[in-house]
């Protein structure tokens, strides 16, 4: 390895998609720069609408068709520019470098095929062999995600599996081929409390044993603040502010963030009353000026409307950087 | 008030977005089917049975013949022109009454069993499965065997193909409204069955009804077309269509005309009620898929 | 999975039955079965045995008994039409006919329908689904037998490429089955695009992308592997129509198969070869409903196992 342990396994810049519709274009990932290290876990967070999900799927280069498409901005896996690699280099990342985890695990399992010939597809794919070791690598991977009994597992229609266990397919899948990175979108909403822990802490473990970054797309503070290390907030398809975790959590910047952080109940250092956020994101293809969020800010004046606010440094390091002209005046 | 209010929404949607008419469809279907089946005896120029050897086998204007035989001549001088419209009235007829013993007989009976459940919706939804599992076909063979063909084994023929269906889909929506609230409400305030079948839940399925039966009228008219080809439909002389096509069958490779323009009228009648038939159920019953 | 196909097994059975009870019924409609069924010039000893043989002095339901007991042995009387021809036997000879034209029929609606509605699906709102779109309009529009005359005028009268009538080589079943084949093509077009829009949707095809699955794999894979599972419920209804679809299109061809047996039957009166030809049909269709079943239950897994 040339590249030095401190460089990112990661790095987006600057990175810009549009989508074009009948009602006109906008950009639902804006301007996005973070990076991810190896072993380290980033918290994706943002209501729903807010892009977190282009944002994902733009680093697989997998956009809808025809509507969006990348317009800006750079994707550097240890140092290899995605954007530039042709559609057939591009599969064989994904998959195999990137894998996701994505949000159902009740629909994200084909159920016309076993879990053992999905997860051996990828592997397949990926890192081909003979039909016998393929499946034997695929009750392994079934075993590394904690299902019991997986030579069984394996041969086992979706079907055939409760929705827990079908979330471990899908991470069985994920983990298969060794991947660097692992984006999971929203992987535990519709799993129940217990369950969704459970499945958290085995990512955590994976994590440790293989080093892989964890990009995670929630849109639920609490979950962030026991996974993740660093914290991306998206609003309306911006980074309205970025930081490590207990930086964020200590002190928001934004009034965005603060307002998702009391949403979250029972949060440590955190006793006031379960609040929701007012109103509604604007409009997409309508013009806007100034911030996006002022209509719903309770801290919001005159500039607020009418000028978008720079990317600042929030505590003067480098560490915490918000868009907020509140930030400014402190 | 209040008992309407479960299909006050039904009928504000539907006008409201009336506004993009088909018109191309509804416009062929008036041109080529409604007009002739109801004005035919006016606007026909030529009477369609009385043979005319003087005329014989005149071709299209534009394929050597003349305006006075628009569309040819058949093999006894009758004007095709004349034949097309004046039986454009026994397939209105005979589709359209046929439509309407299926809505009857299979709405009724969906209605019902729906309704009451138990042994009688089991009864009734094995016949639905013998029916749509038997070709209609086969029961026009069987009817025009036993009895000869004739305008009212025609008009069973078509009723038995399609009354299935109706019944199928009515009591699908009727197992979803008997649970619902404002059924509940009415058995609660003492309404009858009857009432609460007529008045309460027939209003509901009556948008599945119509767009079910607007698209059944391209399979009735071709239902029927297909009999009268056959010989099997409204016997001779009557000119219904497809028996229209079925007599210039072995002219083809001389005089194309005389089966070419009558399958032209099934063609153009029957998509065009296909098309609106799609463009209803898009706007009245979404959900609803192919049936 | 045992029980699905012995309860369809079952409610086949039973619907032959309701069909052998509407065709016995029908043969008392016109009269007197003794009419229908044998020649006007038979003697009164034919008559006599003719009575005897089928019970026919006896109550409706003993009469409908001895019939199915001989329907059951393919035994429906002898044909009128055609002298001293056994009905069943008759139209079993005729059957192999329109099977083949039946299973031509089938392969080309397949055959095309299936790329067809994919094409549509995968490049919806390009011209190829708007041309899908056209295409299954005009086919659902179109009357068979006037297509089949159509065919006949540009393929055998004008261009001279295909036969126009008749049996014998591969080239006369040609036109006869595109003419049975078109309207299936069109409405399992519609179909399978209908239902590959709605799988192509799915999370799952998007998790195959993820994976790495090229597009080729994901849509002939991953996509069609579910879709198809619609298409094939159609397949009972397309049998119905591909047999009602025979009896007017060999007509047209004067194939000889058994709709052409049954049309000249009913002009002939024949009543025994009628009833002949529709418990056949009957049966067949029973059989292909069966298959089709036994099809659904290896391409959906949900059904092995449930």
């Amino acid at each position: 390895m040339t590249q030095s342990q401190d460089a990112p396994l990661l790095e987006v810049k600057d990175l810009r998609v549009e989508i074009s519709t009948k009602a006109g274009s906008f950009f639902p990932v804006n301007g996005h720069s973070f990076s991810v290290r190896s072993g380290e876990t980033l918290g994706i967070v943002g209501e729903s609408g807010s892009g977190k999900s282009m944002t994902a799927m733009s680093l697989v280069r997998l956009l809808p068709k025809h509507a969006a498409r990348i317009t800006q901005g750079s994707i550097k896996l240890n140092g290899r520019e995605l954007l530039s690699l042709s559609e057939a280099e591009m599969r064989k990342v994904r998959g195999s470098e990137i894998a996701m985890i994505l949000q159902d695990p009740q629909t994200s399992l084909n159920p016309a095929f076993t879990a053992g010939q999905q997860i051996s597809e990828a592997l397949r794919l990926h890192s081909p062999g003979p039909r016998s070791t393929l499946r034997a690598r695929a009750i392994d991977a079934l075993r590394k995600v904690k299902v019991a009994a997986p030579e069984h597992r394996v041969d086992n229609y979706p079907s055939e599996l409760s929705g827990g266990m079908r979330q471990r397919v899908v991470g069985a899948i994920a983990i298969s081929c060794e991947p660097k990175i692992i984006i999971a979108d929203e992987p535990t909403t519709s799993l129940d409390v217990t369950v969704q822990a459970q499945y958290l802490r085995l990512l955590s473990e994976l994590q440790q044993e293989t080093g892989m970054g964890i990009i995670f797309i929630t849109h639920d503070f609490g979950i962030v603040a026991n996974l993740c290390h660093k914290i991306v907030v998206m609003y309306f398809g911006r980074i309205v502010e970025s930081g490590t975790v207990e930086r964020i959590f200590a002190r928001p910047a934004h009034p965005y963030t603060e307002a998702l952080i009391g949403a979250v109940p029972k949060l440590r250092g955190h006793k006031g009353r379960l609040r929701t956020i007012e109103g509604q994101p604007p409009i997409p293809t309508e013009p806007l000026s100034g911030c996006p969020f002022a209509p719903r800010c309770e801290k919001a004046d005159n500039r607020c409307f009418n000028e978008l606010p720079p990317t600042v440094d929030a505590d003067g390091d480098g560490e915490h950087l918000a868009s907020c002209w509140r930030v400014l005046e402190q | 008030m209040a008992e309407t209010s479960p299909n006050a929404p039904i009928a504000p949607t539907f006008w409201s977005k009336a506004s993009d008419l088909p018109l191309i469809p509804i416009g062929l279907l008036l041109i080529v089917f409604i007009i002739p089946a109801f004005f035919a005896q006016w606007i026909a120029p030529h009477d369609p049975y009385v043979p005319n050897l003087g005329a014989r086998l005149q071709p299209p204007v534009f394929f050597g013949g003349t305006w006075e035989y628009a569309l040819g001549t058949d093999r006894l001088g009758r004007d095709i022109l004349s034949r097309i419209l004046h039986g454009a009235w026994y397939v209105l007829a005979v589709s359209m009454i046929g439509i309407a013993v299926g809505v009857v007989v299979g709405t009724t009976l969906g209605l019902v069993a729906g309704y009451a459940r138990g042994w009688f919706d089991g009864l009734v939804m094995r016949l639905v499965d013998i029916s749509l599992a038997l070709p209609a076909m086969l029961l026009a063979l069987a009817l025009a065997a036993a009895i000869g063909a004739s305008f009212l084994s025609v008009v069973v023929v078509v009723g038995f193909a399609l009354w299935a269906y109706f019944a199928r889909q009515v009591r699908a929506e009727v197992l979803l409204l008997r649970n619902s609230d404002f059924v509940a409400r009415s058995q609660v305030a003492g309404a009858s069955h009857v009432r609460i079948l007529f008045r309460h839940i027939l209003p509901n399925v009556t948008n599945t009804v119509v767009v079910l039966a607007t698209l059944q009228v391209g399979i009735a008219i071709m239902l029927d077309a297909s009999l009268s080809f056959l010989g099997i439909g409204i016997p001779r002389p009557t000119p219904t269509w497809g028996l229209l096509v079925s007599d210039g069958r072995d002219f083809i490779a001389t005089d194309w005309w005389i089966s070419f323009f009558p399958g032209l009228a099934i063609l153009l009648t029957v998509m065009s009620a296909n098309m609106l038939g799609d463009w209803l159920r898009e706007r009245l019953d979404p959900r609803q898929r192919q049936i | 999975m045992l029980l699905y196909l012995t309860r369809r097994i079952a409610s086949s059975l039973f619907a032959l039955l309701v069909i052998s009870v509407i065709v016995f019924l029908l043969s008392h409609l016109s009269g007197s079965p003794v009419d229908a069924l044998l020649p006007d010039d038979a003697t009164q000893e034919q008559v006599d045995s003719f009575i005897r043989e089928w019970g026919l002095d006896k109550p409706l339901w003993q009469q409908y008994l001895t019939f199915l007991g001989n329907a059951l042995q393919g035994d429906f009387g002898t044909s009128l039409k055609w002298p001293g021809e056994d009905a069943m036997g008759f139209v079993l000879d005729r059957m192999p006919a329109t099977l083949k034209l039946g299973g031509l029929a089938i392969l080309i609606s397949v055959v095309i329908a299936l790329p067809l509605g994919i094409a549509a699906a995968v490049y919806k709102g390009s011209p190829i689904d708007s041309l899908a779109q056209v295409f299954a309009l005009l086919g659902q529009s179109m009357p068979n037998f006037w297509l089949g005359i159509i065919l006949i005028w540009v393929f055998s009268v004008w261009l001279g490429w295909l036969p126009t009538s008749g049996t014998g080589t591969f080239a006369h079943s040609i036109l006869p089955a595109i003419a049975i084949a078109w309207f299936q093509v069109s409405a399992l077009a519609r179909l399978t695009r209908s239902s590959m829009l709605e799988v192509l949707d799915a999370e799952y095809i998007k998790l195959a992308r993820v994976k790495g699955v090229s597009e080729t794999q994901v849509i002939w894979k991953h996509a069609l592997r579910n879709a198809a599972v619609v298409p094939l419920t159609y397949f009972g209804i397309l049998a119905a129509s591909i047999l009602t679809g025979s009896v007017v299109i060999e007509t047209v061809f004067s194939w000889p198969g058994m709709g052409w047996v049954a049309i000249e039957a009913i002009r002939g009166r024949d009543f025994p070869v009628v009833q002949a030809v529709i418990i056949a049909y009957a049966v067949i269709y029973m059989l292909s409903n069966l298959v089709v079943d036994l099809l659904y239950v290896v391409v959906d897994p949900r059904i092995r196992h449930g």
